[in-house]
């Protein structure tokens, strides 16, 4: 039997997989170790980061958040906006909360107590954001980020020259992290992943955690869009239909956190996003273009789907009906 | 009665609320939702916008709808299965361009583009049933991913290649008919995607790949365990969807001429949305083409009508996205508490007034005042039994009778101790018979009419009658086979004591009473079974009068006797014997002064016919009581009953101890003794009759003595 903490689990080779990469690259590609790129690699890992964490909170807890991406641009642009059109700056935030607090609730309403896969539920409440933001409260397709406001100033911050959303990243995995381990529900998450019936049998109160879930998810999410806006002074909405959403589930599988749920943690999170830096820094370096950058990340997105579905093997017997 | 009354027997008696239980317990029911949803938005929107009926306008906009159809049917199919088929969007795109690039680019003709555009969508297809089939993964996750593998594909694809396509000049009659032209005002799509929706209907619902998808898609480890090659079927409804994605580019390819970065884009939530709201269960099983089309049909045109109407960028998705999650959550509701709500609606009973009936106490000096001289009888097979509802007796003077776990049970004579299984049904044998040729005939509880040849060979005579126009239920089966006779030639004479419930239900029948049963003939020579008449509260026994020339048959829960006519001037024709008896009859059987017997399953209670009287009461209980707690007919107390031609009652047996036979199914008399049955006794009595035939038997009644 093979001994906790030996042998080549997917978290290390995921994390050696990193470390060659960046060994290669540092190597390789010209530029890539300069100590601005190396800023830029976890700066660009650290939105992804953030919304990443999220994910792995609802999926380690078995589902899935498809509307994070949506909730992440329409929230933040929606709260941009507000601010453009001359609302105070705690009315506007107050708002923007409550709105994204009533998604995550929504998401986990329809899971908990609809039982609607979590797929489906959260396809469609993210295509309700969009949709409901883009054609009721904001005007255009671009949201500016109003001038002198705290969110540029927040970009622009540097501790020891390294931007602050590194720290942001590092904190949000601390509390996820001190959540997960620390706190009665953050432990209940695992029993819940790893078999809902049991968990729901023993008394865990499944239905509220799921919506606490979803709430942390759309929160980390509403966090994501502020750190976009900060970094690029404006929320783009196009940023729905790029492919953000699958690298963050590409962070996530690859970092070793099984989709079907009970397993990982916020190591599997940091380690995944670092390797999917890189790996994103490294492309760009190579001038590889966004389409073709695409069709790399989705193979090996697919490529680990298949590792993932072998290491953590769907049972014919046991696999519940209808989970697709 | 009352005005009250009288208000309620209207309510209860002319409003036929049965029917909606019965209509909710037909499949096709769950299309009602998805075909209003459709009505109301084509006529909704169709009003909004002007001009949107014209021939000329529709064809346009149908053009669209015929493509979109076409893969919504093939993920329907996917959805059927259990999987999912997120790429349809990029299949859909990459078949296009293929179609385009064959035709445009390299100059070959028509159908070998289509071919090229089927191809890719195949390929696709077999890409994402290998992965979800074979390799089992997650369907949603994986196609998920093969979306943005095609739609990347297609973007390198369309980039580099484009401007080829857009400088050709060439040109074909053929693709510009598929794209622009129309067959009898249809467009080629619209014809296309109903040709495709009827194979597919009848593929799905008559044919061996068909059965297997739903199968699989119904319940995934029971088609594995009964044989199904689930990867396989699985593989296959991914080439499927993979197909009519691509037919559905061809037809895109046709009408646009071109390729360009937004084909199929955003297919997939459509379509998906379109599979849902019609009422395509998610995680399969659940669903048809017929509802595949609905759903196109109110999404395409919710879609295109808010952006004619001009509603502003993203009004579309947050549309989309609230019909979704309505659709599937209705679904899952729906599929989840079905069963709730059929039983909160099924039972409907009816308002009915048995007639005064003569008292069967002990002593009261009527006619049908219970003795104890049932108590007496020796007891046969004690404590072996359960459950003989009817006992019969051969030439050989060996007894039989059924038993709850479906065997028939031969005791030997002369002293009946010892016995043997003599056959086994694999249902409960009630009602017994013999042949000429000494075959036992037996309705089997909820399985039909059998026969039983005298070397204990099983053989199912019938197990359905034919459907009449007018029930909704389906009244062609048996649900409730209860008892029989033989006519000198041979047909046998059957009831069915209800259409509406099963077997094991019958407390519910009888607190309903409302009137389905059914007395029925089956000929042995053509093997057709026919409904004689129908109408009746639970048809029972069923006993061939001694001339041969009608049939006496009991009606339970309405305390009568009815003699139909085989012969004479009223052939065809039944008319009641015996009404209002305190008791609820059960079998009849012949006795041998040319009399019968007829066995009471128990006595009529003054608080049970009360409450017949009062169907909103019946209503509430069965709705807001467990059933231990329901009120229905006593069966603790029965008795045999013996009455002659005219319906004259000779006399009355019973047990009032409740010991030996509380409860009387059946009787027979056999050379001077009585045999007594009960479906819920644990023995058959036996007795002697004062005063009767010591040579009397059956058979000899029946086929006259051995030859």
């Amino acid at each position: 039997m093979e001994q906790r903490g030996q042998g080549w689990t997917q978290e290390r080779i995921v994390f050696a997989l990193a470390v060659v990469l960046f060994i290669v690259a540092a190597l390789g590609l010209r530029g890539f170790a300069d100590p601005n790129n190396l800023i830029a690699i976890v700066r660009s890992v650290s939105v992804l980061g953030i919304l990443a964490l999220g994910m792995a909170v609802v999926i380690i807890g078995r589902g899935i958040d498809l509307s994070q991406v949506s909730v992440m641009a329409m929230s933040g642009a929606w709260y941009l906006q507000m601010l453009n059109d001359g609302r105070p700056e705690g009315m506007a935030l107050l708002t923007v909360l409550a709105f994204v607090v009533f998604i995550g609730l929504a998401n986990g309403f329809l899971v908990a107590y609809g039982d609607v896969p979590p797929i489906f539920a959260t396809l469609a409440s993210g295509a309700v954001v969009y949709g409901l933001v883009r054609s009721q409260f904001i005007g255009s397709e671009t949201v500016p980020l109003p001038p002198g406001h705290w969110l540029e100033a927040l970009g622009r911050m540097r501790l020891v020259t390294v931007p602050v959303e590194v720290f942001l990243f590092a904190g949000a995995s601390l509390l996820i992290f001190l959540f997960l381990r620390y706190t009665t529900w953050g432990r209940y998450t695992y029993l819940m992943g790893d078999n809902f019936q049991a968990a729901r049998t023993i008394g865990i109160p499944v239905r509220p955690m799921n919506l606490l879930r979803y709430v942390i998810s759309a929160l980390l999410a509403f966090a994501a869009g502020l750190l976009t806006a900060s970094n690029l002074f404006s929320i783009n909405t196009r940023v729905i239909t790029s492919t953000l959403l699958y690298d963050i589930i590409l962070v996530v599988v690859i970092g070793g956190i099984g989709l079907s749920g009970g397993k990982g943690g916020v190591r599997n999170v940091v380690g995944g996003a670092l390797l999917i830096g890189i790996m994103l820094n490294a492309m760009t370096i190579l001038d590889i273009s966004n389409i073709y950058q695409n069709l790399i990340k989705a193979i090996i997105l697919l490529a680990a789907i298949i590792i993932d579905s072998l290491m953590n093997p769907r049972d014919e017997q046991t696999a519940q009906q209808g989970d697709i | 009665m009352t005005l009250r009354e009288t208000l309620q027997r209207w309510r209860y008696n002319f409003i036929p609320d049965h029917l909606l239980g019965e209509i909710l317990t037909k499949r096709w029911a769950d299309n009602a939702i998805p075909f209003l949803a459709m009505v109301a938005t084509v006529a909704g929107f169709g009003l909004a916008i002007p001009g949107f009926f014209k021939p000329s306008s529709l064809v346009e906009s149908t053009r669209q709808l015929g493509e979109f159809t076409i893969v919504v049917i093939g993920l329907s199919v996917v959805m059927l299965a259990g999987g999912i088929d997120l790429s349809v969007g990029s299949i859909f795109a990459l078949a296009a361009f293929a179609a385009v690039s064959t035709f445009f680019i390299f100059g070959l003709p028509v159908w070998v583009a289509l071919l090229s555009a089927l191809a890719v969508g195949a390929l696709f297809g077999a890409f994402n049933g290998y992965l979800v089939g074979y390799l089992r993964l997650r369907a949603f996750l994986t196609t998920l991913v093969t979306l943005v593998i095609g739609r990347a594909l297609y973007d390198i694809l369309v980039i580099n290649f484009a401007a080829a396509v857009q400088q050709s000049d060439v040109s074909s009659p053929i693709w510009d008919f598929i794209g622009d032209g129309q067959f009898m005002g249809l467009s080629m799509a619209v014809i296309i995607a109903l040709v495709l929706a009827v194979i597919a209907h009848v593929a799905l619902t008559r044919s061996r790949p068909g059965w297997h998808i739903l199968a699989v898609g119904g319940s995934r480890r029971s088609a594995h365990n009964s044989g199904i090659r689930v990867r396989e079927t699985v593989f296959m409804s991914y080439v499927v969807s993979g197909l009519c994605a691509g037919l559905a580019g061809f037809l895109i390819a046709c009408r646009l001429s071109g390729a360009g970065p937004g084909t199929g884009l955003n297919l997939e939530m459509l379509a998906i949305t379109a599979a849902v709201v019609g009422g395509n269960s998610l995680g399969g099983g659940r669903g048809s083409i017929a509802k595949a089309v609905m759903g196109a049909i109110i999404v395409m045109m919710m879609n295109n009508s808010l952006i004619r109407l001009g509603f502003g960028t993203g009004t579309n998705q947050m549309v989309l996205g609230l019909m979704l999650a309505a659709a599937v959550t209705l679904d899952i509701r729906w599929l989840k508490n079905r069963h709730k709500v059929l039983n909160e609606v099924y039972v409907a009973p009816v308002h009915v007034r048995l007639p005064e009936t003569p008292s069967a106490l002990p002593g009261s000096g009527s006619s049908f005042a219970l003795n104890n001289v049932l108590s007496k009888a020796d007891a046969i097979g004690l404590g072996e039994l359960e459950g003989p509802e009817d006992v019969i007796l051969d030439r050989d003077d060996h007894l039989y009778c059924g038993t709850r776990h479906g065997e028939i049970v031969r005791f030997f004579a002369p002293d009946y101790r010892r016995s043997e299984v003599f056959a086994h049904t694999g249902g409960f044998p009630l009602g017994l018979a013999f042949a000429q040729d000494g075959t036992l005939l037996s309705c089997v509880g909820a399985m039909g009419l059998y026969a039983i040849s005298p070397r204990g060979e099983v053989r199912q005579l019938s197990a359905e009658t034919n459907r009449s126009y007018r029930s909704i239920v389906d009244d062609a089966r048996l649900r409730d086979p209860n008892d029989l006779d033989v006519a000198p030639d041979g047909r046998i004479f059957f009831t069915d004591s209800t259409t509406r419930y099963d077997a094991h239900d019958w407390t519910l029948d009888s607190i309903e009473n409302r009137p389905t049963g059914r007395l029925l003939v089956h000929d042995p020579k053509t093997g057709i079974t026919r409904t004689l008449l129908d109408n009746y509260r639970y048809t029972n026994g069923v006993c061939l009068a001694h001339d041969g020339k009608s049939v006496l048959f009991a009606e339970s829960w309405a305390c009568r006797v009815h003699r139909y006519w085989l012969e004479g001037p009223k052939a065809g024709t039944a008319e009641c014997l015996i009404d209002g008896m305190p008791g609820y009859p059960d079998n009849i059987n012949r006795a041998s002064d040319g009399t019968y017997w007829m066995a009471w399953l128990g006595m009529r209670t003054p608080s049970f016919d009360l409450s017949l009287r009062h169907p909103s009461f019946r209503k509430h209980m069965t709705r807001r009581l467990p059933n231990d707690e329901w009120l229905f007919p006593n069966i603790n107390t029965g008795g045999v009953v013996k009455f002659d031609e005219q319906g004259t009652i000779i006399q009355t047996m019973g047990d009032l101890t409740g010991v030996s036979h509380p409860m009387v199914t059946s009787m027979r008399e056999h050379k001077g003794h009585l045999f007594i049955g009960g479906i819920l006794n644990n023995r058959i009595g036996r007795f002697k009759i004062e005063g009767a035939d010591p040579n009397w038997t059956g058979m000899s009644s029946y086929w006259g003595s051995r030859s």
